[in-house]
C-alpha cells in the first residue's frame, strides 16, 4: 500500500517535470521562430533611424510609426506591384485550379484509352527542374509576341498545373462511386455529375489547390525576372527582391521600406492562411493519408 | 479500345486501306473528306480545316526550319553583309540564327505529330462510319457527335486545355532543352554572331569521365552531386524528427496553450520565403547583425575551411526554421489519429513515452508519410531558394571552380545549373546535361514511390 503510494507520487512528480521541460523548450524554441519575424515587424514601423539595420539586439528607440508605408506607397510603384500580383495570382490562381481539377476528375473517375500510361508521363514530367526550360520558354513567349506582358506571367504559371493533379487525384479517388451512379440512373450527364455531385464535396481540396496556386506568383521571382523586365509590369516579390538588390546601396537604403512592403504581402498570406487553415491541413494529409 | 480489337494503329490503317469505302479511302488524303461524303459536313470542314492550317504553316513557316533541323548542322550561313557585284552594293543577308533553327524546328515536329495524330482520327472516325453502314445503321449527326462528348467521351474536353498548356509550356521546351544537351551551345557558340552544331555525346562524356583531360569537370560534378544527396537527406529528415518532435510536444497531455504555440511556430509560413531568406542573410554576414550582438567576426555563410563545414552548416539550421512549420502543420492532424488505445496498452505494459515514440508513433508515421518524405526529398534535390538567396552557391573555391566549370562549393545541381544558364559566360549544352541528370534521379525516385504507395496499387480501394 505505501509503496504504491510512494510510486504514484514519483511518477507524479516526474510527470509535472517533463512537462515543465517541454514547457521550456518550447518557449525557448518559439522564441527562435518568432525572433525573426519580430525583427522584421519592428523595422517595418520603426522610426528612427529610417534606413540601414540595426545591430543591437535591444534597439535604442522603441518609437513606431507608419512612415515606412507612406513611403512605400508614395514613392515606390508598390501599388502598381500589388494591383499586378493580384491580377496575375487571380487569374492563375482560376485557370491552375480549374486545369488541376479537370484533369484529376479524368483520371480520377473516367475509364479510357491511355489513361494509366498518361498518369505515368505526367508525373514523370513534373520532375525535369522548372527553369531548365526557361530560356526556351522565353523564347516560345517571345514568339507569340507576350514577353513584358503580365499575360505570359499567367501562362506561364498556370500552364503546367496538370502535372500537379497527384492531390486531388487522391481525394476524387475516394469519393464513393455510387453517388455518380445514382445520379446517372437519374439522367445525368457526366458534366453534371462533375459539377454538381463531385465538386462540391471536393471543398477541402479545391480550397487547398486555390490556396497554394494563389500563393505562388507572390513569392517567385525567378521566372519574373527572365520574362518582365519593366518595372512597372512587375509583382511584389521581384519589385521587392529589385528594390534592396539592384540598385548600390539599395539594401541599407531600402530595408525599411522593404520590411513594410514584406509586411503587407505577409499580411494578406495571413489572412488567406487563418480563414481557410482547417481546408489546408485537410487538403494536404487527405493526398498522404492513404500512404 | 473496345472496337479496335486489340489491333494497333498501324493495323487499322492498314484495315481502312484495303476493306474502307472510298470515302474512307479519300480521308487519307484529303481530311475530312470521308465525313463530307456522308454530310457531316461540320466534322468535315474541322479536319479539313486542320489539315489546311497544317500545309499552309509547313509552307509559309515551319517547313524551312524542319529541313534545315534534319539537314544534319544546324545552320551555316552567318548573318553579315555580302558584296553584290550586279548592284555594286553591300547587301545585308539574314544568316542562319542555330538557336531558332531548333527551337522552331521541335515546335514544327510537335506540330506534324499533334497532325499525325489528327489525321489518324479522322481515318479511324470514317472507318467506324463504314461498319456502322454497313450494319445498316445511319451515321452520327453532329449533336450526337456533341453528346457523345459530354458522355462517354467526356475526359476529351477535360483533358484537352490542360494538355494543351502542358505540350506549349513543358513538353515543347523540355523536349528543346533536352536536344541542347547534344549541342556545343555555350558562350563560345552564341547565336546570330555565331552558329552552334550538334556534337554527340560529347557533353556527357566531359561530365561523367573521369579519365581523359576532362577529368576535372567529372570531379566537380561528382562533388557536387555528393553535396546534393548529403543535403536532401539532412534537410528533409532534420525538418521531419525536429518537426514531429515539437509537434508531439505541442500534443503533448497537460500542456496549456496549444493553440498558441502551433500559431507561434506557423506564423512563419506567411512570411514569403525570399524575403526571410534575405532577412536571415543578412544577419548571418560577415558585418551582419549576429557578428555585432556576439562580438565575433565569423564568416558563416562564407567560410571555406573544411570544405566549407559552416556554411552547409548554416544552410541546414536556416532550413531547419524555414520547413519544420510545414511538418508541424501536416503532422497535427495525424498525430490526433494514432488510436489511443495503443498508447494505453503501451503503458499498461510499462513502456517508457520513449519506447512508445520508437514503437508506435514513428511507425505510424512513417508508414502513412513516406510518399511525403519522397516528394519532400526531390523538393530538396531541387531546393534553389536557399541555397540561392543563402550562399548563392558560395563561397568559391578552387576545388569546385577551376576550369571553366563555374560551381561553388554550397553549389547543387540546381543552382549550379541556374548559374551556368545566366552567368555572363553561359553554357546551355551542361547546364542541359545537369538538367538531364536531375530528372533521371527525380523521376526515378518518385515512379519507385508512386508504384510502391498504396494508392496507385488501390485506387478504387475506397470506391
Amino acid at each position: 500500500m505505501k509503496k504504491t503510494k510512494t510510486f504514484r507520487s514519483s511518477a507524479r512528480r516526474g510527470y509535472l517535470f517533463s512537462n515543465a521541460l517541454v514547457y521550456l523548450i518550447l518557449t525557448v524554441l518559439g522564441v527562435l521562430w518568432v525572433l525573426p519575424i519580430v525583427y522584421l515587424l519592428y523595422t517595418a514601423f520603426r522610426v528612427q533611424p529610417s534606413t540601414g539595420i540595426i545591430n543591437q539586439l535591444i534597439p535604442d528607440n522603441l518609437k513606431l510609426g507608419v512612415g515606412n508605408f507612406g513611403k512605400l506607397f508614395a514613392q515606390t510603384n508598390f501599388l502598381l506591384w500589388l494591383k499586378n500580383t493580384l491580377l496575375v495570382s487571380v487569374s492563375s490562381c482560376a485557370l491552375t485550379t480549374a486545369f488541376i481539377l479537370m484533369v484529376s476528375y479524368a483520371l480520377s473517375r473516367l475509364r479510357f484509352y491511355f489513361r494509366k500510361p498518361l498518369m505515368r508521363i505526367l508525373l514523370v514530367l513534373g520532375m525535369f527542374p522548372g527553369f531548365m526550360s526557361m530560356i526556351a520558354v522565353y523564347f516560345i513567349l517571345k514568339a507569340m509576341g507576350l514577353t513584358n506582358s503580365l499575360v505570359a506571367l499567367i501562362l506561364v504559371y498556370s500552364g503546367s498545373a496538370a502535372l500537379s493533379y497527384y492531390i486531388c487525384k487522391g481525394f476524387f479517388d475516394t469519393v464513393p462511386k455510387a453517388m455518380e451512379e445514382a445520379a446517372i440512373l437519374d439522367g445525368a450527364n457526366q458534366p453534371t455529375v462533375f459539377l454538381r455531385i463531385i465538386l462540391p464535396m471536393a471543398k477541402p481540396i479545391i480550397v487547398y489547390t486555390v490556396l497554394t496556386s494563389f500563393i505562388s506568383p507572390w513569392c517567385d521571382f525567378i521566372f519574373v525576372n527572365t520574362i518582365i523586365s519593366e518595372s512597372e509590369k512587375y509583382t511584389v516579390s521581384m519589385g521587392l527582391y529589385k528594390m534592396i538588390n539592384a540598385e548600390r546601396n539599395g539594401f541599407n537604403d531600402n530595408f525599411t521600406v522593404f520590411c513594410a512592403g514584406a509586411t503587407v504581402v505577409g499580411s494578406i498570406i495571413v489572412t488567406l492562411f487563418m480563414s481557410l487553415q482547417r481546408y489546408y491541413v485537410e487538403g494536404i494529409t487527405s493526398g498522404a493519408v492513404k500512404g | 479500345m473496345g472496337k479496335g480489337k486489340g489491333k494497333n494503329a498501324i493495323g487499322t490503317l492498314a484495315a481502312a486501306m484495303k476493306d474502307g469505302s472510298n470515302a474512307t479511302r479519300l480521308s487519307f488524303f484529303v481530311m475530312g473528306g470521308g465525313h463530307f461524303l456522308r454530310r457531316q459536313y461540320a466534322k468535315g470542314l474541322a479536319y479539313f480545316a486542320v489539315q489546311l492550317l497544317f500545309v499552309l504553316y509547313l509552307a509559309l513557316f515551319g517547313g524551312r526550319y524542319l529541313l534545315q533541323f534534319f539537314s544534319g548542322d544546324l545552320g551555316t550561313k552567318l548573318a553579315g553583309e555580302v558584296w553584290n557585284e550586279e548592284l555594286q552594293v553591300f547587301e545585308k543577308i539574314r544568316g542562319d540564327n542555330s538557336f531558332l533553327i531548333l527551337l522552331y524546328g521541335v515546335m514544327t515536329f510537335v506540330f506534324a505529330a499533334v497532325y499525325v495524330c489528327l489525321w489518324y482520327f479522322n481515318i479511324k472516325s470514317s472507318a467506324h462510319n463504314d461498319q456502322v453502314i454497313a450494319e445498316g445503321g445511319r451515321v452520327s449527326t453532329i449533336k450526337e457527335d456533341f453528346a457523345e462528348l459530354l458522355n462517354e467521351k467526356f475526359h476529351i474536353p477535360l483533358l484537352l486545355p490542360p494538355l494543351v498548356g502542358l505540350l506549349v509550356f513543358t513538353a515543347l521546351p523540355l523536349l528543346f532543352m533536352v536536344l541542347i544537351a547534344f549541342t556545343n551551345y555555350d558562350y563560345a557558340h552564341m547565336p546570330p554572331g555565331k552558329l552552334f552544331d550538334w556534337v554527340g555525346f560529347r557533353n556527357f562524356i566531359s561530365l561523367f569521365s573521369l579519365s581523359g583531360g576532362s577529368s576535372a569537370f567529372a570531379m566537380v560534378f561528382l562533388r557536387v552531386l555528393l553535396w546534393t544527396f548529403v543535403w536532401a537527406f539532412l534537410a528533409t529528415f532534420s525538418n521531419y524528427f525536429i518537426g514531429l518532435i515539437i509537434s508531439l510536444m505541442i500534443n503533448k497531455k497537460g500542456i496549456r496553450g496549444k493553440v498558441f504555440f502551433r500559431t507561434l511556430f506557423v506564423l512563419s509560413i506567411a512570411v514569403p520565403q525570399f524575403v526571410t531568406l534575405l532577412l536571415m542573410q543578412k544577419i548571418l554576414d560577415g558585418d551582419g547583425i549576429l557578428n555585432k550582438i556576439l562580438g565575433t567576426n565569423i564568416l558563416w555563410l562564407a567560410d571555406q575551411r573544411n570544405f566549407s563545414l559552416l556554411p552547409r552548416a548554416m544552410i541546414l539550421l536556416v532550413n531547419i526554421w524555414i520547413g519544420v512549420p510545414y511538418t508541424i502543420l501536416m503532422s497535427t492532424g495525424i498525430l490526433m489519429n494514432i488510436p489511443a488505445d495503443y498508447f494505453e496498452a503501451a503503458t499498461i505494459d510499462g513502456a517508457s513515452p520513449v519506447k512508445a515514440f520508437f514503437h508506435i508513433t514513428l511507425p505510424y508515421m512513417l508508414q502513412i508519410t513516406t510518399p511525403y518524405l519522397i516528394t519532400q526529398f526531390v523538393t530538396n534535390i531541387n531546393n534553389f531558394n536557399v541555397i540561392w538567396l543563402l550562399t548563392g552557391g558560395g563561397p568559391v573555391d578552387n576545388l569546385y571552380y577551376g576550369g571553366g566549370t563555374q560551381a561553388q562549393s554550397t553549389d547543387l545541381l540546381v543552382t549550379w545549373l541556374y548559374r551556368l544558364t545566366t552567368d555572363k559566360n553561359p553554357r546551355y549544352n551542361v547546364a542541359a546535361v545537369i538538367g538531364i541528370v536531375i530528372f533521371a534521379i527525380c523521376s526515378t525516385l518518385s515512379l519507385l514511390a508512386y508504384s510502391r504507395s498504396s494508392s496507385a496499387k488501390n485506387e478504387e480501394e475506397f470506391q
